[in-house]
Formats: C-alpha cells, structure tokens, sequence
C-alpha cells in the first residue's frame, strides 16, 4: 500500500474537476498496465491504494458534488462524474460470469454481434419473483421482458422489475469493501471476520446476529440452517417494511397455519377486492393476476367478470372496478364482517349506500357459489385476511379460484417482533456480531424502535452491512460490502406460486459485489465458495434427493435446462387443503378512535418502500392516480380538503396523537375516504444518491409498529401557509374540460354493449377525401406490411409498466422534478388518467398514449426540413439527424405525443449508462425532436430475419417493447394489411376507434373502447 | 409618370387648405437641406442622445449575454415546453414583422396611391421596417433546438441529398421575410441616393465626404438621373405592394396552415395584414412624436401625418375588430366542439385577463381617436400608439400560446411561464431596434430631402408657367 504512494501524485485541487477525472483515468489504465492483473475488478481493489483513488472514494462523490443543487446542474454533475476513477476502467472490460450461465432455447450459444440473447432468470421483491428474460447485447443486459412460458409472468412484467436494469447500471451504487468509511476489500473482510467468528465458535454463536429481508430463496434458507446448526445459538431476523404479516397472521387466524393464498382470476364471475392492489406491481403475482384479470373483462367474450372494489386509497386496481366503495382503511374489516354474516344477520349499522353495495355484492356472490373471489389486501389486518378466507370458504370457492398452499417466504412470522427482539439484544449487549443482508432498517424501520440511535448507541463490536448503496444503515455499520445485483450474482427465488427459478447473472459484478449467499457461506465457515457453487451444490443435494428422484438425465443436462427454461421443474407449490378453526371473529372492529383523521402508509408506486429512491426512471414514473412524479404528498379527499381550506400543493403539517409530526404537501385526490389521509413511504432519503437523496419527504417518521398500515392516530392537519411545487405529468385529469366533454376514451356499460354495439354513430368515412384513395393509401395498400396498433382499454389496468418498458427500450432519459414540472418529460409512452363523475368516488380510466402514426400526419406537412416522414409500410418516422428544433410538428399534432430535447437530457458521459442503453436505438442530442417509432428497431430485426428465410413476419413474431410487457395483454402489435392477423381482427370490433378520428388524421393506434359490467340494481340505486 | 405624380402633390396641398399643411409655410429648398442635414451634420451630439442611445446599447448587451445563455444551453431557458412549443420567440417574431410593414406601406403604396404626406415620413418609417424586420428575422433562429444548422430551411445544393420540406409554412417563411427585407432595403437605399448625395455636399469633413460620395454613386441631380431614378423607385414601389400583402399572410399560414384550434383560421391573412398595419403605424406615431419634438422638425412632420396615421389605426383597428368577431362567430356557429372550447377557454381559461387586455387596449382605447382633437394631440396620440403596440402584441399572444396550452386532448393541457431569458429577449430586441433607430438619426437624413422639396411651393413653378401658357 505504501509503494503506492510513491506512483500518486501529490493531491491539487484542480479547476475543471471533468479535466482531473481524465488525468487520473490515463494514471489508473497506466497502473493497470503495468501491473498485468488477470482480472480487472481485483486490480482495482489493490489500487486503491492510490492517494488519489483514496480521496476520490473517501469523498464519495468527485468534486462537484456540492453543485448538485437541481436537475440542470445535477445533468452537469451526471457529466463530471462520467469519467470517474473507478468505472473508466470497467466499461471495457465487461465479462460474461466465469461459470457457465445458459443462453435461451433457440439461440446460438456464440455471441453474435449484433444480435441480442435472451438468457433466463428471475427479479425478486419482498421475496417474491418475477420470471424474466433479460435481453443481453455484446455481454450486457439492456432490457427486461418476462419469461413467456413461465406461469407466473406469461412475458408480463412489473415496473420494478422493469426498471431493475437500471439499478445494475446506477453509478451511485457502492463501489467498494469500505471498512470505516476506508477503501478495504473483500479478503480483508473475510479475515477480519475470522477471529470473532472463531471466538463466536466457542460460544455457540450467541453474539451472532443476522437481519436480512424477506427472502424466498432455498438455498438461502438452506444456509440459513446450516448456519444455525453450526451457531446454534446465533439469531436470524428479518425485517421488511412492506411485509406480508398481516397475509400470514390472517391465515394463522383461519387456519391455524400460515398458508400462501393464489387466486386464478379468469376461473371467477365476481372478484371483490378488501382494498387489495392486485393490479398493480409490488402485489406477489401481480403479473399473472393481471392477465387473467384482463382475460375474463373481454366484453365479447360473453363471461365478463365483474369486479367490485372496496377500497381506501385509490389505486389503479380500484380504477378497474366495476363498482368501487371508498371507505376508511379501518372500516374494512367490519365491511368484511358484513358480507360473512350477510346471509346470517347484520351487526352494526352501515350508511345505506353502503348497505346498498354491500347488499348487492352478497347477491352476486351468491348467486355465483364458487366462481367468486374475495381478495384481502395486504396491508389489512389479519382480520380481514381471516375473514376473506372465511368467505371465500363459504361460498365454494376453494379448489376452485382460490387455492392454499406452504408459504413462499422463508420466515412467516411478524417483522416487527423479529427486529424488536434484536433491538432488545442489542440494548442489552448480547451481540457481537451483526450481519445485514441487505434492507436499511436505519431508514425504514418503525419510528418507536429509534433503530438509527440503538445502533449508534449500542456496543456492538462488529457490524457488517451487505447493499447495493453505502446508504443510511451503512454510513452505521464497520464494515460495508457492495451487493451484487441480481443480473450479476448468482441465486434462486420463488414466485407466488412457489415455483424456483434460478437466478443467472448476465454480467460479473460491476464493482465486485458479493451476494447475500456467498456472505452467507463465509459465515458459516464454508470457505469462500462462488454463489454458482453454493446455489449448485445445493440443487445437486436436492435433485437426488427429493424433487427430480428418478431422473435419468445426469445433474449437468438438468441444471442446463432449467436455466433455460427459468424455472426448476415441479417446484410449483401443490394445493393444500386446510380446514378454518371455528373461531369468530367478531372482536374485529377496531376500537380505535372513529373521529380521529387516519392515516394511511403505502407502499409507493413507484420508489416501492424507499430501494428504489436513486432510479431515475422509477422517480420519474408518474404514479398511476396522480400522475406526480418525484415526490409523496400527502393524499386527501377533494370534499376533506374543501373543509380544511386546503387546496392542492399547499403545505400542511400532520401531527400525531403522540405529538410527532412531519410538514408535507398535499395533493387532492379525487376518490379518496373522507376524514382519511394517506402518505406514500420510500421518500425523503438521505444517502440514496444523487437522484434520490432528498426528494420527498421521510414518512417512516410516522409510521408505528402498533400501528404499520393505517391508525386513527392524526390530532390534526394544519396548513402551513406554504405552497410546495409537486410535479404532475397531467394537469387536468378529467375529461369534462370547460363547456365541452371529449371523447378521448369512449366507455359504455355491458347491457347497451350488448344492445347497441356500435360506439360512434357519427365515425367519419374511411375515406375522407376528393379522391378514390389517397396517394398513402395507395402505396400502402400495395406494401406487404402496414403496421398498427391496438390497444384495449378495457384490458389495460394502468400498472405503468409499458412506460418504463418504452423508456429502457429506446433509450428515453429522465428530465428531473424541475423539467417535469415545466412539461417536459420525455416518455414516448404515456398513460393517460381520466376521471369521471363524483369527485368523492369517481369512475377511472386509463389510457395509454403512444404515437398514433397517423396516415395523414399533422406534424409530417409542417417540419421545413422534412425530419418527420411517412415510411411506405405507414411509420411516422423522425429523423434525428435532420431535425432543426422548429418544434413545430409537435404544435400540429393533436395527441401530443411528441417530446423535445429541450436541453441535453441525455447523459453522454457516465459509462455506467453507456453500458445500458439499447444499442439499436439512436441516443438523442440536444434541440431534436423524438417520439414512438413502433420499436422500428425491432421491427427491421425480425425484418432482416424473415427476408433472410425468404419469408413474411409472421403475425405475433414482432412485438414492441409495450405490448411484449404488458401484463395484461391490452396492446397488439402487428401488419393490418393482414386481415387475419390479430390486430386486424381487434380493428374490426365495434368497440375500436382512433383518438381524435374526427380530425381525419386516420390513426394507425387505435382504441377498443371500455366496457363496463356494473350491477344493474346498483348503478341504478346510486344514480 | 414621375412628372404627373409631381404636379399632383401641390394641388392636394391646395385642396386640403382647411387641414393642417403636410409641411409648414416659409421653407425653401435651401432652408429643407440645411435643416435636414444639420441635425447628421452640425448639430452637436447632446447628453439627451447619448443617454439615450448608452440604455438602449446596454439593453442590446444583455441580450447578447441571453442569446449567449440560450445557445450555451438549448431552447430550454425559455418557458417552451410541450404542448406549448412556441413561446415568446413566435410571438416576437410576428410582432415585429407586423410593424416592419408600416415603413413599406407608407413608402411604396401610399407612392402609388399618390398620398404625398407619406414624403416626410417615409425615410424613418423605411428604416423602422428594416430594423423590425432584423428584429423578427432573429426569432427564428434563435427559437431553432439546433440554431447552427438554421441554414437548412433555405435550399441549397449539398452532398446530404438534402432538400426543405415545401409544404411547410416555415419554409415559406425564409423566403417571404427574406424577399420583404432585400426589397425593403433595396427601395430605402434608392431613395436615399439622392439626399446621399446632398449630405456629400453638404458636409466638410472630407472622411464624411467620402463615405457619403460612396454611398451617393456618383449622383449629380442630372435630369437624366432623375428619370432613372423615378423609374426604379416607382418600379421598386410597384414590386414592394404586394409584398405588403404577402409577408403577413404568409406568416398567418404558420398557424392558419396547423390544426390546433385558434390557429386553423381562414381569417387570418387580411386579419394578419390589418393588424400588421395597425401596429406599424402606430410604432410609426411612438418614433415620430419624439423625433420631430426633439429634432425640432415639426415643420415637416407636422400634426397633419400625425393625424392621418391616427386615422390610419382607426380604421385598421376597426378591421383587426372585425377579425375578432368574426373568430368569435365562427367559434360559435361551426359548432366544433374544440373551437367552443377554445371561446370558452379565452374568456374563462387561465389566460382570461390577456383576453381581455387585448379587447381593452386593441379595441376599445382606441376608439377615442374619432376625437379630432386627440387626433392632433401628439400626448395622447403617443400613449394610444403605445397601448396599441402592446395590444397587437398580446393578440399574437393569444394566437400563438394560448390557443396551445390547451388544444384537444385534456391529458396533455399544459400552461406556459416565461423565464427571465424569454424577457430578456423581448426587451433586447426593443434595445437593438432603439439603438439602431439612434444611429439612424445622426448618420442618415431621416426626412427625406428631395421628396420633401417636392411639397413646397417653389417646386410648382414650372407647372404653373405651363398652366399660364394654356390658359
């Protein structure tokens, strides 16, 4: 480490901190040189000790980092940290894992430059996995798709998952082994880890402490035995902000076990949901639940479900229903009640709406004996869920839409206790050891716990954080260890259906990061094994003993094909029949204060519990209801807010019964319960990054374990005085717009469906013009493709995936709060949110915008430099290159869906983001205008395939980036000069009409207009 | 033809006897010539002068620093955004072409239509329209995302197989502004040759008598000379009338030509034409009131141009209020539902207040010029040509940002919020073109000398030798 000095030069400040990170990227290449290492990431480790390399990483961020004030600045600062000592060196030397990881069926084995490989391999959340497909261009993965044979994706995806290709990229992640706050490595962790657990041997491991998050991984869990077998009396805890107890709780309440609870959707007439958000990401299943839900909800099928939500916040999913009640989080459980003892007797007293609804969903699921489902959300208490399965019991529908089976999840058991039982060893000084496998209890665990000054204050010896980001538990813990992303490490995980997939790497570790198992292995004195070798070993063990007994094939040839197909065989979990305790659970009502103001925690959609803060696309996302980006205000009821004086943005302080309190913004939502507020958690990070850090506002101050979820607990709202900016995406969320109601979503209820079919009786001519056919129409005709669009809006459940799946496809940047609030985001793809009616419940659609293409262009007549052309197979191309900015075409166009460059939004520099972007997709500069090309990238990919085999595309071998991630199948992609393709079929329904038709811009995407199925009775009853 | 034009001027002067004279009693070719080319020539450079003309060059230096600002960063320091994708530069741009028009009208069809009170305005009313004009021809290369490659709108032999888009109104643009200003600068210099050259006669200092003689090309006020020189200026009045016509209407074609509702009018080309006249005669009144009251010229423009111009703006106020009214009309009896909103929107929408600004100032202040006595008030007359600049400039406002903040699709509703960069601009260009009007002044006759001859008595004698030889 000394010698090492003798090559730094002497530290000076420099000016131009850009002009210093290339002095250094030539010093450090030099050293590399001269050393020879083999590999690169070790080279670095031995590096470091570079007086420079020291300071830089000391510093954590290079110089610049102070200038980091708003989003223009912080573009500047994205270009500065570009050329970093630590990652300069890395874009060229990426490498495939050492271990042989196994390209997807039909692809060569060699790399093709040029052509992408889509290998197999599975995101997990709170435990639960998506199966995905993960495109890899030249060794690096650039996009995420599901795994289309895999039953719990069907090539759907989640925003999470979606957007998880950027967290690999993301150059704030942590770089190195840093040992107080110093540049160490891993050899030196495992050494210094060496003698405690030496000492600990002796002990039997009582100071041994793990936390980890929730995990479903079996050869985690495996170690996680054999680590306790070795240290019985070492403790494993777990904790996870947004948890599933309460699912768990509910069953043990039922059951007097905990069971996972599946549902299929497309077995059930009726689906009530108990303030569940089973359409949106984050809900185990989400994925499949959304193509079913989506499959039975087709108006011409002749078995449309019908879906009554009962719902507190809103959400998307609730924006589905065909009847929505909005009532206070706490009041669900004696809903709940209600509609168990419906057939029996009635309780308390309910409002007659209410009633009404209540009434009417009794009937419907009666009358539907085990072809319903009652969905509890996760967030309710274990009453509900008790109550659900009760239900769902009495009305037959076990075995048939809903099904019990082991839990996925390793630990079952409360989080809060499991972390609350720690915080007591740690007080009382019983642990010298403590392990975090990832999670950032410091920042998210319940305020009443002060876990932040417990681990400050207390004397544990040796504290060990494994995570992606040196964030706030970090910045407590001795040593810290960067974690490897899932595409880099090696790992296995179980869907909501309990099916493995083993978690293949893409890529080698970025920054050498260690995954939680190979942690794992070291701590239970097993060597240093690889995580191939771990998670190997372990299926081996299994293969011959249990789950493939009788398999003929040798490990190897079984191994290789579940990597392939991404999921291990009969890992599926079997249905389990249970039978309920005859317990009643009548004590549910809350006794809690009715007249206190509740509040409510979510889970965010789109930072999720505060992982995602420092993802840029997922900060930008706008939330499906409110369409803010960047931020969490505070949620209220339009008629709440008239009382208070409260308008929107205007600053509020919430103060608890406890005298706690947190000053943040509101924002009103229409739909939500009167006397209720909610607060979106996962914001208001410290050390997340430099796109997280500091934006929004840190509800996990608020947030109680007595009370995770919701409690009347708010003694008042006051307003500050203050106005706050919130940037929203969509300004005016309803259609009615001054004297005039616009017809951009066309909606109508199942029984006129059936009556009159046809939805615009005033549709303009096919063919509006002087002559025959138009030139276009002409050529078209005559193309053996001309492409189009559909997109059902009955099918579509608003889960924002298809605007991150845009985004990571074509290379979209993010603008920052700043930009977004003066409109001027940059995604291609939008989803429209309308509202309808009562403002205190209104009705909700979505509708997702991209380019329409128009055969009759408005933007293509008025670019004076030709930059937007029409393509002969019916493309409204741009041409980047010849674009002068006159911005003109995107006055004219009537969707608006064109975005402009208005400042160089992309970053150029960082190589981080290099190594991500879509190699077939232009990277836009400054001044030009772009917009949806119908992954034109895409289409001239299976173009150069077919001419090769001297053959058409055939219909559904081309999908884009939106359509193939789409849950729910609401988007087709195809050639509607092919009458029988599907998206010609979809064209021709009754239901199908273009945006703005009557402008005679003849749409390429159209829309099949929503239906809806409410209860007649009902929807007379409440008019 | 040139002799008939002429004779006609003084019979006017003749008939007009119960109206102001176009230019004071007592002047003779002598005393016209000293006095123009006194106040280029002899009169000292005052404090008032120079004053005024540091402001306006300070003024012209920050915009040079905003235009250094914009190019450094993009097209993002303006409040553009989308759906509002053109701010202020569009609404500048056609504000300033508008008032370029008044120069070319008064020089070239007032000519025509033989309006001789035009001969003392004429020459600062033709430099107005030049420095308007290279005011608005800015705009649209600054508002370009990418200004450097500006030069793709014109076409162009090049190795890119690169060719404009001819059904784009921008590129209709390039060569209507381009031909208005090549023709507006070509007639100015032709008619300023010969007082060019009564300034080299005039002036002592041998540097000036050079660059005044270059300029002059030679001119010796031979008959033969004149004759040419009548017949091109007459040939050059004839090709800029219709130019007149055509700048205003193709810049209408930007919006007329798009979709957005507000913009998708018939109206708007002789709605255009009027309202470009409209507050290019007033900007004619804001230079002229000052000018004549400090340069001491109210003999030669005096309360009759004044007077006239006012009568001018009256009556293309009232056609830019017909404009206005048959847009509301339309709005209402198509029945497009998005055309009822846009009503709804400009009366109601968050822009209300410009809405009615604009009625206020465009049409409803005005109206006091039917008074005869504001009419030749030069107080009043100055601040009614103020309100009416700042009127036109709010109704180009309201066509170009309002009507896109909120077009169809409700979703994509946007507002817009200039920056400090887009003030700066509009302000920069008012300090170019003040600065450019203050060198104007002492460098150039701004009255022109020898029209102005035409108008006095002396300039009849040898008509009325010939009106005695046939009686």
């Amino acid at each position: 480490m000394q010698n090492e000095d003798q090559n730094g030069k002497p530290h000076t400040e420099a000016v131009c901190p850009s002009k210093k990170d290339k002095l250094d990227l030539v010093q450090v290449r030099s050293d590399i040189e001269k050393k020879n290492a083999p590999e690169f990431w070790r080279s670095l480790e031995e590096l470091a000790g570079s007086a420079e390399f020291r300071e830089m990483m000391h510093r954590e961020f290079p110089k610049g980092a102070s200038e980091w004030v708003d989003a223009v600045s912080r573009r500047g600062f994205f270009k500065l940290m570009g050329s970093s000592l630590a990652l300069a060196g890395m874009t060229a030397c990426t490498k495939q894992p050492f271990e042989p990881i196994v390209p997807y069926v039909k692809q060569p084995e060699e790399l093709v430059l040029g052509r992408p490989m889509f290998y197999a391999t599975a995101f997990t959340l709170g435990g639960y996995a998506t199966p995905l497909l993960v495109t890899s261009r030249e060794y690096r993965p650039i996009k995420i798709e599901g795994n289309d044979r895999h039953q719990a994706s069907l090539g759907g995806t989640d925003v999470y998952a979606q957007a998880s290709i950027l967290n690999l990229y993301d150059p704030d992640r942590s770089q190195n082994v840093s040992n107080l706050g110093n540049v160490s490595t891993w050899g030196e962790l495992v050494n210094a880890l060496r003698e405690p657990l030496n000492s600990q041997q002796a002990k039997k491991g009582s100071g041994i402490r793990i936390l980890s998050q929730s995990f479903s991984s079996p050869t985690l869990a495996d170690q996680k035995q054999q680590l306790l077998k070795k240290f019985p009396q070492a403790k494993w805890h777990f904790y996870e902000p947004v948890n599933r107890d309460n699912v768990y709780e509910g069953a043990r309440m039922a059951f007097g076990q905990p069971v996972e609870t599946t549902y299929k959707l497309d077995a059930a007439d009726v689906i009530v949901s108990l303030d569940a958000d089973f359409l949106y990401a984050g809900f185990p299943g989400m994925t499949r639940y959304a193509r079913d839900f989506a499959k039975r909800r087709d108006p011409d099928s002749g078995n449309m479900s019908r879906f009554y939500a009962i719902e507190s916040t809103p959400t998307s999913t609730g924006a589905k229903a065909d009847h929505r009640l909005s009532v206070r989080a706490s009041d669900i459980a004696s809903f709940a009640a209600h509609l168990v003892n419906l057939s029996g007797g009635l309780g308390v007293q309910m409002p007659p709406a209410a009633a009404a609804f209540l009434g009417a969903v009794t009937q419907d699921l009666n009358a539907r004996h085990g072809a319903s489902v009652i969905i509890p959300g996760d967030h309710q208490p274990p009453v509900v869920h008790a109550l659900a399965h009760a239900l769902n019991q009495q009305l037959g529908n076990v075995g048939k839409t809903v099904f019990y089976s082991d839990p996925v999840l390793a630990y079952v058991g409360s989080h809060n206790d499991s972390l609350k039982e720690l915080i007591a060893d740690m007080s009382a000084g019983k642990v010298d050891l403590l392990v975090f496998l990832g999670g950032n209890p410091v920042y998210d665990a319940p305020a009443d716990f002060g876990f932040k000054d417990v681990l400050k204050n207390s004397n544990v010896p040796l504290r060990i954080h494994l995570g992606s980001h040196n964030d706030e538990t970090a910045e407590l813990c001795h040593w810290h260890i960067p974690e490897a992303d899932y595409l880099e490490a090696w790992g296995d995980t179980r869907a909501y259906d309990g099916t493995v997939s083993i978690v293949q790497p893409l890529i080698a570790p970025l920054y050498g990061g260690k995954s939680a198992i190979e942690l794992v292995a070291v701590l239970a004195g097993e060597g240093e094994p690889t995580g191939h070798e771990i998670v190997q070993s372990y299926w081996k063990s299994k293969e011959s003993s249990q789950i493939i007994a009788g398999h003929p094939a040798p490990f190897d040839e079984t191994w290789r094909k579940w990597l392939e197909q991404g999921w291990v065989d009969d890992t599926t979990s079997q249905p389990k029949k249970v039978s309920a305790k005859a317990t009643s659970f009548s004590a549910s009502a809350s006794a809690s204060d009715k007249n206190a103001i509740e509040i409510n925690f979510r889970r965010d959609p789109s930072v999720y519990d505060g992982r995602f803060a420092n993802n840029g696309w997922l900060q930008e996302l706008p939330k499906p209801m409110s369409k803010i980006t960047w931020d969490n205000p505070l949620l209220m009821g339009p008629a709440m807010a008239e009382r208070m004086h409260i308008k929107k943005m205007d600053m509020v302080r919430v103060e608890l019964q406890n005298g706690k309190y947190l000053d943040l913004p509101v924002w009103i939502q229409a739909g939500h319960p009167d006397n209720s507020v909610t607060v979106f958690l996962g914001y208001g990070r410290q050390r997340a990054g430099r796109v997280g850090n500091e934006q929004g506002f840190d509800t996990y101050t608020l947030r109680y374990s007595d009370a995770p979820w919701f409690a009347n607990s708010v003694k008042q709202i006051t307003n500050r005085g203050q106005q706050y900016i919130l940037a929203s995406t969509q300004g005016y969320q309803t259609m009615d717009t001054g004297e005039t109601q616009r017809p951009a979503v066309r909606v109508k209820d199942l029984e006129d469906y059936k009556k009159e079919p046809e939805f615009d009786e005033e549709k303009p001519q096919p063919n509006e013009t002087l002559y025959n056919e138009t030139e276009r129409e002409r050529v078209s005709l005559n193309e053996p493709y001309a492409w189009g669009m559909a997109i059902d809006l009955n099918a579509c459940v608003g889960c924002n995936n298809c605007i991150i799946a845009c985004q990571s496809e074509n290379n979209i940047p993010i603008v920052g709060k700043d930009q977004v609030n003066r409109g001027r985001h940059m995604h291609w793809l939008r989803v429209d949110a309308y509202y309808q009616g009562d403002r205190d419940n209104p009705k909700a659609y979505f509708q997702p915008v991209p380019c329409m293409q128009c055969e009759n262009a408005p933007c293509e007549l008025v670019c004076p430099v030709g930059a937007t052309t029409h393509s002969t197979e019916g493309l409204n191309d741009m041409i980047y290159n010849r674009c002068v900015g006159t911005r003109y075409c995107s006055n004219n166009c009537p969707y608006k869906v064109r975005r402009f460059n208005f400042f160089l939004f992309q970053d150029w520099d960082t190589p981080q983001f290099k190594m991500q972007r879509n190699p077939d997709v232009t990277v836009r500069s400054r001044g030009v205008m772009e917009k949806c090309t119908y992954c034109v990238q895409r289409i001239n990919h299976k173009r150069i395939d077919a001419e090769r085999e001297d053959r058409k595309i055939a219909d559904g071998e081309l999908q884009t980036a939106c359509q193939q991630s789409c849950p729910a199948n609401a988007i087709v992609f195809g050639n509607i000069n092919d009458p029988n393709s599907l998206v010609s079929k979809w064209k021709a329904k009754s239901r199908n009409y273009g945006m703005l038709d009557d402008l005679n811009t003849r749409p390429r995407t159209t829309y099949t207009a929503a239906v809806r199925n409410p209860n007649t009775e009902l929807e007379r009853s409440s008019s | 033809m040139a002799e008939s034009l002429r004779m006609a001027k003084p019979t006017e002067v003749e008939i007009g006897e119960q109206k102001a004279p176009v230019i004071a009693p007592g002047h003779t070719f002598a005393s016209i010539t000293d006095k123009i080319a006194s106040i280029v020539l002899r009169r000292p450079i005052t404090n008032g002068w120079l004053f005024g003309f540091a402001i306006c060059f300070l003024i012209l230096q920050w915009f040079l620093l905003a235009v250094c600002w914009l190019f450094y960063k993009g097209v993002g320091v303006w409040g553009v955004n989308i759906p509002v994708g053109w701010g202020f530069a569009i609404v500048n741009f056609v504000w300033w072409i508008g008032i370029g028009h008044a120069g070319t009208l008064i020089s070239a069809i007032l000519l025509l239509l033989r309006q001789s009170w035009r001969n003392s305005i004429n020459r600062f009313a033709e430099a107005m329209t030049l420095f308007a004009v290279a005011c608005a021809g800015m705009f649209p290369l600054l508002h370009l995302g990418r200004p450097w490659l500006f030069y793709w709108l014109f076409p162009y032999p090049n190795t890119m197989t690169y060719w404009p888009q001819f059904r784009s109104p921008l590129v209709w643009d390039v060569f209507a502004v381009s031909t208005y200003l090549t023709i507006s600068l070509v007639f100015w210099f032709i008619g300023l040759i010969p007082d060019l050259a009564s300034m080299r006669d005039q002036t002592t200092n041998k540097a000036l008598k050079f660059v005044y003689g270059s300029l002059a090309m030679g001119w010796r006020n031979s008959v033969r000379h004149w004759h040419r020189y009548e017949t091109a200026y007459l040939l050059l009045a004839g090709l800029a009338t219709p130019l007149v016509l055509s700048v205003h209407t193709v810049v209408s074609f930007d919006f007329s030509i798009g979709i957005v509702p507000g913009w998708h009018t018939t109206i708007f080309p002789p709605y255009f034409v009027a309202g470009a006249i409209y507050s290019g005669f007033a900007m004619v009144l804001v230079l002229a009131i000052p000018i004549r009251r400090f340069y001491d010229i109210k003999d030669f423009i005096t309360d009759r141009h004044l007077e006239n111009a006012a009568m001018v703006m009256l009556a293309t106020g009232w056609i830019v209020a017909y404009g206005y009214a048959i847009e509301a009309f339309v709005n209402w009896y198509g029945g497009d539902p998005y055309e009822t909103f846009l009503r709804w929107n400009r009366l109601h929408g968050p822009y209300a207040l410009s809405y009615y600004l604009l009625l206020l100032t465009n049409i409803v202040v005005p109206q006091i010029l039917w008074v005869k006595r504001i009419r030749t008030n030069s107080i009043w007359l100055f601040f009614v040509s103020l309100d009416v600049l700042v009127g036109m400039w709010l109704e180009r406002f309201i066509i170009v940002v309002v009507s896109l903040t909120r077009d169809f699709v409700p979703s994509s509703f946007g507002q817009y919020y200039p920056t400090w960069n887009d003030w700066s601009i509009l302000a920069g260009t008012l300090g170019f073109f003040a600065a450019c009007m203050f060198l104007f002044l002492r460098l150039l006759p701004a009255v022109s000398i020898s029209e102005l001859k035409t108008l006095i008595p002396q300039a009849e004698v040898t008509v009325k030798h010939e009106e005695e030889v046939h009686s």
